[in-house]
């Protein structure tokens, strides 16, 4: 069986310890964790959380049953089941601008619509929201230009509402 | 408006709403406020063990010869980690125990403080679930939540953490009758078109096998399988904890399957069409190679718990519910299909011929010595005096398989063993739970001379509650399921499985008050066990065993199931 990307939508109860046994269940279980991004809900009881894993069928019907198992897990959704779903990343980039790259850097923002949220005279810090490939992207075209500090949010995603006919 | 009371208090009026009545602790300065209440509460029985960790097995036997939820009590830090093999003992077995651990003050939580340990941490990964209680308020509704965890779904060990501040704040005690999870929904009911696909499989088949594991036991399904086995004429194996979940003197049982199974056993499994499996969860010790286990065979797995289902082995018809109720789902199917028993009987006869071959050819046996006493000859006759009636605690390696290969339990909650942990020491604080729970009945532990030291300071608590507990030591002066292996695996290098010193089991047993005998010759075997079996008084029987025998059939580690080393 083939491996492939997982992208599980968890609600859980919002209670001390909630996120440590889902971490645990992941170590102990040797299941991956590519990418894992928690907050609150509108319903201040439940936090929400965005795991990408990978693994073929069989593990990823595992994980997600273990997930069910665990008392404080209320919901877990396969967003990557179907094809129909949003998928979001955001990243600072920390990069250095100087003045023979500030013109360059600048034309790549334009072309990405990315947004510089901090300026100094030999860096600037951009933001940039997308899917993976768009991250992956600009992170390539930066890098000549000399990346100092990346920090990525780790994946997030919604499935799409079914379109009314 | 509920009553003003501590935590403390909260606690033991807790205990009394969930029916329990005995409980199995240590004291410590974390919890010496419950003890306190202890002190001032009558119908609460609390046997005072010697070690925490005997504590948990001794809840954890309760449980599983009761059927009721176990109840263990220890202090912060030593306390509390002292527990952790217990609780990882109960949780590898699905029994159902509360553990209440003291806690340092909320205020000192994180601190290093004395006696201080992350118990949540710890546990988190052995318990169903766990709670650390910071108010007071939230003490009533967090006790109710343990228990209805711990008895519901697949059980399990559930552990609850109380801060000392919170066993002294006051607070009211408001007992939830009920108790809904919103994130906590076991199905009980199976899905009625699985249980029909299950059926078909079952009528179409010519060579199953019916697989009964612990679930049975647990979820009290033992009337059910015999009802379903008759009906369709089913061979029935069984997994350890299956054990007694189907009466082992039936006609139709082909006694336990995987690494010490019967030959036959594991011959119809590897030769079946159809297995149902119910309860069980397909532990490598039962599977032996996978891709060698029931190579031929459609699977049906009932089962409560949904990760058991397709975790190791691929399943054809996966049933989520109670194995009790998905069998009389099942039952009610083949009245209203009716076909006769008959069908039944004819389809499955070339089968069970071929079966009765297997039995005749290696049916369980050992080489009988007038030098030595054979563990398995003690098993044999323990079983012809007691005729099934007793419950059988078990420690851990050979005497545990020796006692599931030779006692044919006949009776569902009679053997009392540690499967999925494989925990040595067990066997004797679980029969202190077994004999408390069933004051009755007679209760043994079968033990080996390795295991009883584990958990021999448990004695005094015996002899405290004077429990007329009969200990039989299947003493061959190894460690010898290790012993086993090096002779079978590793050339005959016996590292360090042989004890340098081995102390007098009889005059530990004096020591301690209770009665102390040993017996070198097979002759002693059987007027020895009448006599103990007659004696109101814990007794330790040190069998002297042939120092070197082996438990036969085995599957060495990694083989296929057939590939069996036989006598």
């Amino acid at each position: 069986m083939s491996e492939r990307k997982c992208t599980l939508s968890v609600l859980v109860e919002n209670t001390p310890g909630a996120l440590a046994r889902i971490a645990g269940l992941f170590s102990g279980r040797g299941f991956n964790i590519d990418s894992l991004c928690v907050a609150e809900t509108l319903d201040p009881t439940l936090s929400h959380l965005t795991l990408v894993t990978r693994g073929d069928d069989q593990i990823i019907e595992q994980i997600i049953k273990q997930l069910r198992r665990l008392i404080d897990v209320y919901k877990v959704v396969d967003v990557t089941e179907e094809e129909d779903y949003v998928e979001r990343e955001m990243a600072l980039i920390k990069v250095r601008a100087e003045k023979e790259n500030r013109e360059e850097i600048f034309r790549i923002c334009e072309i990405f619509r990315l947004k510089i949220v901090d300026v100094t005279p030999r860096t600037y810090i951009i933001e940039v929201t997308g899917d993976k490939n768009k991250l992956e992207a600009v992170i390539e075209l930066l890098q000549p230009m000399g990346i100092k500090e990346i920090v990525r949010t780790g994946t997030i995603a919604m499935k799409r509402e079914k379109k009314s006919t | 408006m509920g009553e003003i009371m501590t935590g403390a208090k909260m606690v033991v009026e807790a205990l009394k709403r969930e029916g329990v009545e005995i409980i199995f602790g240590y004291p410590g300065g974390a919890v010496i406020d419950i003890y306190d209440e202890i002190y001032k509460t009558e119908n609460l029985h609390h046997v005072l063990v010697r070690h925490e960790q005997g504590a948990t097995h001794a809840a954890d036997g309760f449980a599983r010869s009761t059927g009721k939820v176990g109840v263990a009590l220890v202090t912060s830090g030593p306390g509390a980690t002292n527990t952790v093999t217990g609780i990882a003992t109960a949780y590898m077995d699905s029994i159902p125990i509360v553990v209440l651990t003291g806690q340092v003050p909320t205020k000192l939580i994180g601190n290093d403080a004395f006696q201080e340990v992350d118990t949540t941490g710890i546990t988190r990964p052995i318990t169903k679930h766990n709670f650390l209680v910071k108010k007071v308020e939230d003490l009533p509704r967090i006790l109710k939540a343990a228990f209805h965890i711990a008895r519901t779904g697949r059980p399990g060990p559930v552990l609850v953490d109380l801060p000392k501040d919170v066993q002294q704040a006051k607070g009211e005690f408001n007992y939830p009758e009920e108790i809904h999870l919103r994130s906590y929904n076991p199905t009980y009911e199976p899905h009625i078109k699985q249980i029909e696909k299950a059926y078909q499989l079952l009528e179409k088949a010519e060579r199953p096998v019916f697989l009964v594991g612990g679930g049975v036991i647990s979820s009290g399904a033992s009337e059910e399988v015999r009802e379903l086995a008759e009906r369709l004429n089913l061979p029935v194996t069984m997994t350890l904890m299956g054990l007694g979940g189907f009466p082992g003197d039936h006609p139709q049982s082909l006694a336990m399957l995987g690494m010490h199974g019967t030959y036959y056993a594991n011959m119809a499994v590897a030769n079946c069409d159809l297995l149902l499996a119910v309860g069980a969860r397909f532990d490598d010790r039962v599977t032996g190679r996978l891709d060698a286990f029931a190579p031929f065979a459609k699977i049906i797995h009932i089962d409560i718990d949904p990760t058991s289902i397709q975790k190791n082995v691929k399943v054809d018809v996966p049933i989520v519910g109670d194995c009790k109720r998905s069998l009389q789902r099942l039952l009610e199917l083949i009245k209203e299909v009716g076909k006769p028993k008959k069908y039944f009987k004819e389809r499955f006869s070339d089968w069970w011929a071929q079966i009765e071959i297997w039995k005749k050819r290696y049916p369980l046996s050992y080489k009988e010595d007038p030098n030595y006493i054979k563990p398995q000859y003690v098993i044999e006759k323990l079983y012809e005096l007691t005729q099934g009636n007793a419950i059988i605690c078990t420690e851990v390696g050979q005497n545990q398989m020796w006692t599931a290969q030779f006692y044919k339990f006949k009776y569902p909650r009679t053997l009392i063993s540690s499967g999925g942990l494989g925990t040595m020491g067990f066997g004797f604080p679980a029969s202190i739970g077994a004999q408390m729970g069933n004051p009755d009945k007679l209760v043994i532990d079968i033990a080996g001379d390795g295991s009883i030291q584990m958990n021999i300071q448990e004695l005094a608590t015996a002899m405290d509650q004077r429990l007329p507990i009969k200990i039989i030591i299947l003493n061959n002066g190894y460690l010898g399921m290790v012993r086993q292996w090096q002779e079978l695996f590793y050339e005959k290098r016996y590292s360090a499985v042989k004890f340098a010193t081995l102390p007098d089991f009889v005059k530990i047993a004096e020591a301690y008050g209770a009665v102390g005998m040993r017996i070198t010759k097979p002759q002693e075997v059987e007027p020895t066990l009448k006599k103990i079996l007659s004696l109101d008084k814990l007794v330790i029987l040190d069998v002297i065993i042939a120092p070197e025998e082996g438990v036969f059939p085995m599957v060495p580690a990694g083989k296929a199931t057939t590939e069996m080393i036989l006598v």
